[in-house]
């Protein structure tokens, strides 16, 4: 019996082994090509002339990998940290991600807190309504607040009419304005976490503090944002890690005056054409991500062991 | 906890006020008759007219969207296969790099992806244009993909599989016969994603296109960049509109859907019991 069914069997176990090899390999080596070997790349560019980096780069790596490092200076580096724009950038880029982080999480933990308590029909339209802006075009929706806070805008023509102000307030090309187009387009990231973490609190526990005598703003403070911060701690990563290298909003409301990383690494492509420098440039961005984004990586696992 | 207080009340409607007070304004000011964008002058239909006879808006909006379907089809069959070979495959060598390059685009910066493939492309001498975007959005896009459908995967019952396979079903019929049915959703949401990732995307395009191929996005930031004009109000209205459209859709189907599942299930409980 074995003898009738033993060739079939084996070429159809060849055939199933194929199968899991182009299963594996296709996706596998298309990341390889398309998303390592370009870091790669960024890396080498980095470390080397700026006469050797203009468009035929590649023989230089032509000479073999030992001429490769032969060749590394870390040139470009010094530069970034002597030409003071760079450092004011990184910096200013970071207070930029961290004011707006928080500011999204004042604005996101009450709307976040206030959904997890609304009846239970209602809680998957909520939910639509956070998740819709996501699909529609993020450039729209940065593009959208130009007319409100231009100085002739709306928010001014608003406040002038109910007798706040009598000057147009600049905003617009201000940090503030940043600031508003990151709460806006990031609050979702916030949100949901947060009323992911909420909606699973036992409501119980919190009863039960109130009938120890609790007050309700202590026993707010003492179970839910406790229970609630495996949520905040994800949100808060899932608004910073995105803004700090953000190059769409400081272009669009930041004006000339606002610095912020991704910005200065477009310029320096685009209009100094200067690749080497712009490369060394996006090589310490990833450097400074990747702190954040171990620390999300950690808290997502503690919430999945949590869990399981 | 069924009950909102006031204070929940106002941060739900200023929430939502927030959220959609600028889109709506948007699309307000989109028929207005003034060039000045915000002195309203009356009603009007013009900007939309004149949106449509604007051959390099059509232009861009036929590269996007090819560039959109195109990408999106492809990242759906390579993610959904990279989703399979992470919840299903076992061991195999390479996989922590694998899952690695799987979740780092999720988290990179657009610049440092765009400079990246941007780098690749002269580098292998490759002719930019509508095919780079399509590798540049693929590669990203893929990954979102995976993500969606790997969670799905991870959540469904593995017994299923396993009886098929025991029934004498290869692993490829397996998939094609239990699995994929099962996990069909969210591969159509993980196409979905896609596909509005793709239509967004303005920094990795910029990076990734040539003379030859100018997507939509990169069009609106070219006119966005001199300022307010009502054209690109209407431009965006009319985004607004078909996303709206599309995702109440899919809600609608999707509720009726799972609506029908727990008849069905409700059903078989009842068969269960009797």
């Amino acid at each position: 019996m074995f003898g009738l069914v033993g060739a079939p069997q084996l070429a159809f176990c060849w055939i199933n082994d194929l199968r899991r090899f182009v299963l594996i390999a296709l996706p596998y080596f298309w990341l390889l090509a398309l998303f390592l070997v370009p870091f790669v790349i960024v890396f080498k560019i980095a470390l080397s002339d700026a006469a050797l980096a203009i468009p035929p780069y590649m023989p230089t790596m032509k000479d073999g990998l030992s001429a490769m490092f032969l060749q590394l200076d870390f040139e470009n580096f010094v530069f970034l940290t002597e030409d003071d724009l760079y450092w004011k950038a990184y910096l200013s880029s970071l207070r930029i991600a961290f004011i707006s982080t928080v500011l999204t999480l004042l604005f996101g933990y009450p709307i976040a807190y206030a959904m997890a308590r609304a009846p239970h029909e209602w809680r998957a339209t909520l939910m639509m309504l956070i998740i819709l802006p996501f699909w529609t075009s993020f450039l729209i929706r940065v593009y959208a607040w130009i007319g409100i806070l231009s100085t002739e805008g709306l928010l001014n023509r608003f406040l002038f009419w109910i007798g706040v102000i009598s000057e147009p307030l600049t905003i617009l090309n201000t940090s503030t304005a940043v600031y508003i187009g990151i709460v806006y387009t990031y609050i979702p990231f916030m949100i949901l976490p947060i009323y992911a973490a909420l909606e699973r609190l036992d409501a119980s526990l919190i009863e039960a503090a109130e009938d120890l005598g609790c007050s309700r703003m202590k026993a707010f403070w003492l179970i839910t944002i406790p229970l609630s911060k495996g949520g905040i701690v994800a949100g808060c990563f899932l608004v910073f890690i995105p803004a700090l290298g953000e190059f769409v909003i400081p272009s669009l409301l930041g004006g000339s005056g606002t610095l912020m990383i991704g910005k200065v690494l477009f310029e320096e492509f685009f209009s100094n054409r200067d690749w080497p420098v712009a490369s060394a440039v996006a090589v310490i961005l990833l450097l400074i991500l990747i702190v954040p984004i171990i620390l999300f990586q950690r808290n997502e696992q503690r919430q999945q062991d949590a869990e399981g | 906890m069924n009950r909102l207080s006031p204070f929940n009340v106002v941060s739900l409607t200023f929430g939502f006020a927030f959220l959609y007070l600028p889109m709506l304004i948007l699309v307000i000011y989109s028929f207005n008759k003034s060039k000045l964008v915000t002195v309203w002058a009356g009603f009007s239909t013009k900007w939309y007219g004149e949106l449509l006879s604007n051959e390099a808006f059509l232009d861009a909006a036929w590269v996007t969207l090819k560039v959109a379907v195109i990408s999106s089809s492809i990242a759906t069959v390579l993610g959904t296969m990279a989703a399979y070979t992470l919840v299903r495959g076992g061991r195999f060598f390479g996989r922590t790099l694998f899952s690695g390059m799987i979740y780092a685009p999720l988290v990179m910066p657009e610049v440092i992806t765009g400079l990246s493939l941007l780098l690749l492309f002269i580098g292998v001498g490759m002719d930019r244009g509508v095919m780079t975007i399509v590798l540049a959005h693929t590669t990203f896009s893929m990954c979102f993909v995976s993500v969606v459908v790997s969670s799905r995967l991870a959540t469904f019952d593995r017994a299923l599989e396993e009886a098929a396979l025991d029934l004498g079903a290869s692993p490829f019929e397996a998939f094609r016969l239990i699995t994929l049915p099962i996990i069909a959703p969210a591969v159509v949401s993980g196409w979905l994603l896609a596909f509005t990732l793709s239509l967004d995307d303005l920094v990795i395009a910029s990076f990734a296109t040539g003379p030859s191929a100018t997507t939509l996005p990169m069009k609106i930031w070219s006119s966005v960049r001199l300022g307010v004009s009502p054209e690109i109000n209407a431009l965006s209205s009319i985004l607004i509109g078909l996303v709206a459209s599309g995702v109440i859709i899919a809600s609608l189907v999707s509720k009726r859907h799972s609506v029908r599942v727990q008849q069905e299930e409700r059903a078989a409980e009842r068969f269960e019991n009797d």
